[in-house]
């Protein structure tokens, strides 16, 4: 039994190891972490007016995340499966003695790590506030923590809508679309085109929203049900990302 | 020992594979043979487990496909069409991984992949990525991660496909060299492939057995089993020459060669040696003369057209019933 627990593990480590080294092997890794750096270093300094304000937090750096994601996740996210069904290596991965259920998590955390160390890259950003000023760390830690259940949210639709075709470039239109939907439920615009509707079906919308479980984690408010909707986000994203993948591998 | 019962394969309203039977034994080199979309490469695909049968049940060494596909698939070592592998890895990174995934550690991981890069000949090219690798070298690379775990159920889709004669020759020997204790399954086009490694033939058509016996059970079917090619010098009346000779049932004249003609022997008849002494004894004007060769080919041609003949045939007659019934 054991034995088995370990095996299951095993797999999940070789298959997670070896996308991790894939995205290493080509620039995609390089090219994603400096342009996430170059961008959300635009945005916070720039657009967010990180001087201008006078506060020492990193609220700007922050609040721009779920926009920046919307472009970047999806970029990493595309090629998860569908390459894998292009040059026909799906094949081969799916006739080694491991479980599909291996291979779909071994895949997104793969791409999650990446997303996360392009997050841990932006500390100069928190090494230039804390040198400006004094701000709340432990707000700071939080937001870093929910940026990165966010990419994961992102990360786990992109790696459905890989699934769904063999060209990543439609993956990566998907994603988008679909990550867009999700970002924009909460917002102000959206929420009051549906002031005509009942307020427990606004509420809902909001719920499902990105921005109103991310923006309340962003504030050093680590509640247990924001984390809980990200983490089970993520896994019913992944979910349908194995059914998918079940039903299209033929194709 | 594989066995498969009543497999059937649909996509959409496509039946790939009707109701395919047979069952594969330990020693045995079986050549799966067909035209294209005759359903190989799905049947190949539904043993390894990639697909799912549609009805039937697929059992290899006593573990079922659908309800214990991890056994399986360790079981087996699988060249999918194509030889797919990922572009971006050198081939010993690539290498190493499958030697993880089946379960290698430490030295002896190190050693199955040394066994693997010698047997396939990949010594050259270890450090290189696979995007950059030749066509031959990528079918070969394949094969390796094919054979890195000693399976004992070795199944190629088309493993010599885009190699040189040479490479094809050096694949050949190597499937001979394997296939002592295990089951080995390959799909090829290549007939003379069939009789070079298989020690048994299975032709498909349209998703169904249409024969199945060693490759020279399969040539001795084929009606030209026996005949005599001959080519003439110059003008002779041939025909009328065998006119009498009763184990004689054709004579064919070439469309492709100029006074080239076959002498079809009756079915199970030798005429060889008789030919020979009337070439000989009556001083034909004979340049050339020799046993026909590719029956294999000339066989898979009568059952796999004739196959598509019949159900054009069954259809048209269902066809033809149902307009009745209107």
């Amino acid at each position: 039994m054991n034995s088995a627990k370990n095996s299951v593990m095993r797999n999940l480590g070789i298959i997670f190891k070896r996308e991790l080294a894939g995205y290493f092997a080509t620039p995609l890794a390089y090219v994603f972490i400096v342009i996430f750096l170059v961008m959300s270093g635009i945005f916070t300094f720039d657009l967010g007016g990180f001087y201008v304000r006078g506060q020492a937090d990193l609220m700007p750096f922050f609040s721009f995340h779920p926009w920046l994601y919307l472009f970047m996740i999806p970029a990493i996210a595309m090629g998860l499966w569908a390459d894998e069904r292009k040059s026909g290596t799906i094949e081969l991965l799916m006739t080694l003695p491991v479980k599909l259920s291996d291979v779909v998590l071994g895949k997104f955390l793969a791409a999650w790590v990446l997303s996360g160390l392009a997050l841990l890259l932006t500390f100069p950003i928190w090494i230039t506030v804390n040198y400006l000023g004094s701000p709340d760390n432990g707000v700071i830690v939080a937001a870093y923590l929910g940026s990165w259940l966010m990419a994961g949210g992102f990360l786990a639709i992109g790696s459905c809508m890989s699934a769904m075709t063999r060209n990543s470039v439609i993956a990566f239109i998907l994603t988008v679309a679909i990550c867009f939907v999700f970002v924009a439920s909460g917002s102000e615009i959206v929420l009051n085109a549906f002031g005509w509707a009942p307020q427990i079906m606004v509420d809902a919308i909001a719920a499902l929203s990105f921005l109103t479980h991310f923006d309340s984690i962003s504030k050093g408010v680590l509640d247990i049900r924001d984390i809980l909707f990200f983490v089970v986000f993520i896994g019913s994203w992944l979910f349908a990302s194995a059914i998918v993948i079940e039903i299209k591998k033929a194709n | 020992m594989i066995e498969i019962s009543h497999l059937t394969k649909k996509f959409d309203s496509f039946t790939a594979v009707d109701d395919l039977s047979f069952t594969v034994a330990e020693g045995e080199v079986l050549g799966f043979l067909g035209p294209n979309g005759a359903g190989k490469s799905t049947t190949m695909k539904v043993i390894t487990g990639f697909l799912a049968p549609t009805a039937g049940s697929v059992t290899v060494c006593g573990h079922d496909i659908s309800t214990d596909p991890i056994a399986v698939k360790s079981l087996i070592g699988y060249l999918p069409e194509g030889a797919p592998c990922y572009p971006d890895m050198t081939v010993l990174e690539f290498l190493d991984f499958i030697a993880d995934i089946r379960g290698f550690h430490g030295e002896e991981k190190k050693q199955s992949i040394a066994r693997v890069v010698q047997q396939v000949e990949l010594g050259e090219v270890c450090h290189k990525t696979i995007d950059t690798l030749s066509k031959g070298f990528k079918r070969r690379v394949g094969l390796a991660q094919a054979i890195i775990h000693n399976p004992k159920v070795l199944i190629l889709d088309e493993p010599t496909d885009g190699l040189d004669p040479n490479q094809k020759h050096h694949v050949r020997q190597l499937i001979r060299n394997l296939a002592r204790d295990r089951i080995v399954i390959i799909s090829t086009h290549i007939l003379e492939e069939v009789s070079a490694v298989c020690t048994r033939a299975i032709i498909i058509a349209a998703g169904r057995i249409v024969a199945d016996g060693t490759p020279k059970e399969l040539e001795a079917r084929s009606r030209y089993n026996g005949a005599v090619s001959i080519q003439l010098t110059q003008e002779f009346d041939l025909y009328g020459a065998l006119e009498s000779v009763t184990e004689v049932v054709a004579v064919e004249e070439s469309d492709e060669e100029r006074r080239r003609y076959t002498i079809v022997p009756a079915a199970g008849k030798q005429i060889f040696n008789k030919m020979l002494e009337r070439v000989q004894g009556e001083q034909w004007p004979v340049a050339e003369f020799h046993l026909v060769e590719g029956l294999l080919e000339d066989y898979f041609r009568s059952v796999t057209q004739g196959a598509s003949l019949s159900a054009h045939a069954q259809r048209r007659e269902r066809q033809s019933n149902s307009e009745q019934q209107v």
